[in-house]
């Protein structure tokens, strides 16, 4: 889990301090990944060192936490990058698009559909070797691969919903616009 | 060697207020050998990105090209022609005719190419022979396991050498395991040079293909293709 890349997306909606960031993080990730307060400040301390946050220090001696371009670059990348499957911390995957949401700073649609992508070829390649292991008749090794199929169709079938849901989310988006601006418009040829 | 081009393709039903965009210009090349699979949610395109490549509708922007004829060029009676020399079927539905046995399904589509009837069986079971189907052979659909029966209904569909194989979720009635052996037996046609466009939710069944399409609203969304490495070519023999 990127607990650098989701302070970078904090930041990224302003400058903050870093208890606030803590309690943010864990607000907006529902708790399921507590951080500790020495987690945040050490994780800021790095992304000073590498000039991706500049840090300001207030008169009553708190820090506060300001993105720099360079962060902002480092965090489209992040956003621009499957998870590779090997490290699949899964819960990544599931922070990133939290944050991708929330900061506003990434077309959440294009992240949902590169880690398809990634993942229907990781998948593919599974299927390859299963192929291979159903002519050697490696029952055992067809279970390992078959347990790496389903987990990576529960990401992609996850993946669909999220999308579905983003979906419904715009249209329910336009037709409120759309609400609030029927009336402006009959206000408005009503006054002519 | 391009079996199916689809260019810039685009399918618009009704006019007016009531106008649907079912495909928004998209281009497919499907190769000989080559196993595609398309992907999207429901309403994104897909049964008619199928329909349109196998000229069982014509799109009303864009070409599709089958085995290199432009199909709007064609007449509906030739058109038929082109549809039944190049191109098998697969639905959900394995759709066998029951009073015939699994052989005499096959062999009455060898029969429509105008094959005599005892050339027509000795292909029939030839074909299912290859294909480890001859244990059942000899049985009525009614005697065989969905399973088999989708075979089956595969073995008629690429009878007579059809060099493309378009499969609407072939797979949808069967469980994971049984659907595994519809697309183990859809990657060996492509082994022996069918092209196949296979339309499925299912994405470990999509997996099977060299390469994942995804539409969506129409539009092609993006493309899982072949990873590098030798084994990606497995069982196709061909470069991309």
């Amino acid at each position: 889990m990127s607990v650098r890349h989701s302070l970078l997306a904090l930041l990224s909606a302003g400058p903050m301090h870093g208890y606030g960031l803590k309690t943010e993080f864990e607000a907006a990730t529902g708790d399921v990944w507590p951080l500790n307060v020495g987690q945040v400040y050490t994780t800021l301390g790095r992304l000073e060192r590498d000039r991706m946050v500049t840090a300001e220090t207030e008169a009553d001696g708190q820090k506060l936490y300001e993105i720099t371009e360079a962060g902002r670059d480092e965090l489209s990348r992040w956003f621009d990058t499957p998870v590779p499957r090997e490290v699949i911390p899964r819960q990544e995957l599931a922070i990133k698009l939290v944050f991708a949401m929330r900061s506003g700073v990434a077309d959440v649609t294009a992240v949902v559909q590169r880690q398809r992508v990634a993942t229907v070829r990781a998948l593919q390649d599974v299927t390859r070797l299963k192929a291979d292991a159903e002519a050697g008749g490696d029952v055992a090794w067809l279970l390992m691969l078959d347990a790496l199929v389903f987990q990576a169709e529960a990401e992609v079938r996850w993946l669909d919903m999220c999308e579905a849901r983003l979906a419904r989310g715009n249209i329910a988006a336009g037709l409120a616009q759309r609400q609030t601006e029927i009336p402006a418009e009959q206000a408005a040829k009503r006054s002519t | 060697m391009t079996v199916l081009d689809i260019d810039q393709a685009g399918r618009v039903y009704g006019s007016g207020h009531l106008r649907v965009v079912a495909l928004d210009s998209v281009s497919l090349r499907v190769g000989t050998g080559e196993f595609v699979a398309i992907m999207g949610p429901s309403g994104s395109g897909k049964s008619t990105l199928l329909r349109l490549a196998g000229g069982l509708d014509r799109p009303t922007s864009g070409r599709v090209l089958l085995a290199g004829t432009d199909l709007a060029s064609l007449g509906e009676a030739d058109l038929a022609k082109a549809r039944r020399r190049d191109v098998g079927f697969v639905f959900q539905e394995a759709n066998l005719l029951a009073s015939l046995t699994a052989a005499e399904n096959v062999a009455l589509a060898l029969e429509l190419d105008g094959i005599k009837p005892r050339a027509a069986m000795a292909g029939a079971r030839g074909l299912l022979d290859s294909l480890g189907l001859a244990a059942v052979a000899g049985r009525f659909p009614g005697q065989l396991s969905g399973g088999e029966q989708q075979r089956v209904a595969i073995a008629r569909a690429v009878a007579g050498g059809r060099s493309l194989l378009l499969a609407d979720e072939p797979t949808g009635a069967l469980d994971a395991l049984t659907g595994e052996s519809v697309m183990a037996l859809l990657r060996h046609r492509c082994a022996t040079g069918c092209a196949v466009v296979l339309v499925t939710h299912n994405v470990r069944h999509a997996a099977w293909a060299d390469r994942v399409v995804f539409l969506n609203d129409g539009r092609l969304a993006g493309e899982a293709g072949p990873a590098a490495g030798p084994e990606c070519l497995l069982g196709t023999g061909q470069t991309r």
